[in-house]
């Protein structure tokens, strides 16, 4: 229950960040709240020979306004994004996952760019960025560039990440105000990582119509929703279960089609309460 | 060996640390400042729930290196603390606490709940303990307790 022993190392600079990862030849990793890491070197699942803290670069609490989307910094903790203190573009859908995110002692130290880097398929930000078709900025020795959610996470634990790079900032597209939403959550606790995790999104304004079946092995299965907006249809929503790899009729099948039932029905009841 | 500078308890300290030593176990084994408990050390009981920069959070998650410039309060801070000289009054008129062991955790939450939010009802402060366990399941009564604080407001 105490971590194997690593060296320590805080850079002032993404650049800085870069070289020293670059140095450490994969032996190296980042933390930034370390609120899932933290757990992982103290069970000993993680010994990283040297851990390069990226919380005192400014450049990454750094949020960017644009008109039809925003730039999170990758520092930016859940508590922020669940109390409002940096702009919601989903108009309250961000905050709502947010506040579901474990319990407020760890919000208050975890942050989206680590949540997103650890890539746990069961947590909540890496499917909800997968919905929501983000872009992520990596930056790395002398290079920087973007990827979309869909070449974000390869696998389960998985990213697009270069042993140099660090993910510095997230841009979520803006949803218009005929936004609707649902997303839904299995979990046999309050607080605990999914079993199983839905999400769907209707906004007629940017013609997006996209679901979401997460907490599954991989990667989340992300497809057009035009079949499930309106309602509930069981065969359009068993050939999705069944293409996220769950098997009909076992118990991991159940949670994630009655998660993803709810997500739907969550949506339909959103467009009534503003009709 | 790192040296950090953090204030605890109100105290300016620099101090040499082990980057592994987590938060919890710098207090209470370098600091001798026990009164913080370590349950599950991996984030999942609560026991070791503290205020860091004025917010509760989860000390051994934290390696104690990274609390460079930070300002810890450990619950032997909170002596003459105006909230949480209500909330131990409520703990004992309600029977908030068994053993004790979760109890230093479970008053770092309780201050955050009855000072952070507003309009909250009993299900939404089941929700917000969820975080912090006690063996001794004495949650009712904390429940309890953290209602009266909030009635008193």
């Amino acid at each position: 229950m105490k971590a194997a022993a690593f060296e320590y190392e805080r850079p002032r600079s993404c650049a800085e960040a870069a070289r020293l990862l670059q140095q450490s030849a994969g032996r190296g990793k980042v933390i930034s709240g370390g609120q899932s890491l933290g757990a992982m070197m103290n069970l000993r699942l993680a010994q990283p020979e040297l851990l390069v803290d990226v919380r005192g670069i400014d450049a990454l609490q750094r949020c960017e306004i644009e008109a039809d989307g925003i730039w999170l910094g990758a520092n930016t903790t859940h508590a922020a994004i669940e109390d409002g203190r940096v702009s919601d573009p989903t108009g309250g859908l961000m905050r709502q996952v947010a506040a579901g995110i474990a319990y407020r002692a760890v919000r208050n130290r975890g942050t989206l760019g680590g949540s997103l880097a650890h890539a746990d398929p069961a947590a909540d930000w890496v499917n909800l960025m997968a919905l929501l078709g983000a872009q992520y900025r990596l930056e790395g020795m002398g290079t920087a560039r973007t990827v979309g959610s869909a070449d974000w996470m390869p696998g389960a634990f998985t990213t697009a990440l270069r042993e140099d790079e660090i993910l510095t900032a997230v841009r979520i597209p803006r949803l218009s105000a005929q936004a609707r939403w649902g997303y839904y959550k299995v979990s046999r606790k309050a607080g605990e990582f999914a079993q199983a995790l839905a999400g769907i999104v209707d906004d007629p304004a940017r013609r997006l119509r996209r679901a979401l079946i997460g907490a599954i092995d991989g990667a989340p299965h992300v497809f057009d929703a035009a079949a499930l907006i309106d309602d509930w249809h069981e065969a359009a929503a068993d050939v999705e279960l069944q293409a996220a790899g769950l098997k009909a009729g076992t118990y991991e099948y159940q949670i994630h089609a009655t998660a993803l039932a709810r997500a739907v029905r969550a949506a339909a009841a959103m467009r009534s309460a503003a009709a | 060996m790192s040296r950090i500078q953090l204030h605890v308890n109100g105290k300016a300290l620099s101090v040499e640390v082990e980057p592994r030593t987590h938060l919890a176990d710098f207090l209470r084994e370098q600091q001798l400042l026990t009164g913080t408990n370590l349950g599950c050390e991996h984030g999942v009981c609560g026991a070791c729930t503290l205020m860091i920069d004025g917010v509760p959070m989860r000390s051994c998650l934290i390696p104690a290196v990274t609390c460079d410039g930070a300002q810890v309060r450990t619950i032997e801070d909170f002596d003459d603390d105006p909230v949480m000289v209500k909330l131990r009054a409520a703990f004992s008129a309600e029977h908030a606490l068994q053993c004790g062991f979760c109890t230093p955790g479970m008053l770092a939450t309780a201050r955050d709940i009855v000072t952070r939010l507003t309009d909250v009802d009993d299900a939404r402060i089941r929700l917000e303990l969820s975080g912090n366990l006690c063996r001794c399941t004495g949650y009712v009564g904390l429940v309890r307790a953290v209602r009266r604080v909030l009635d008193a407001r």
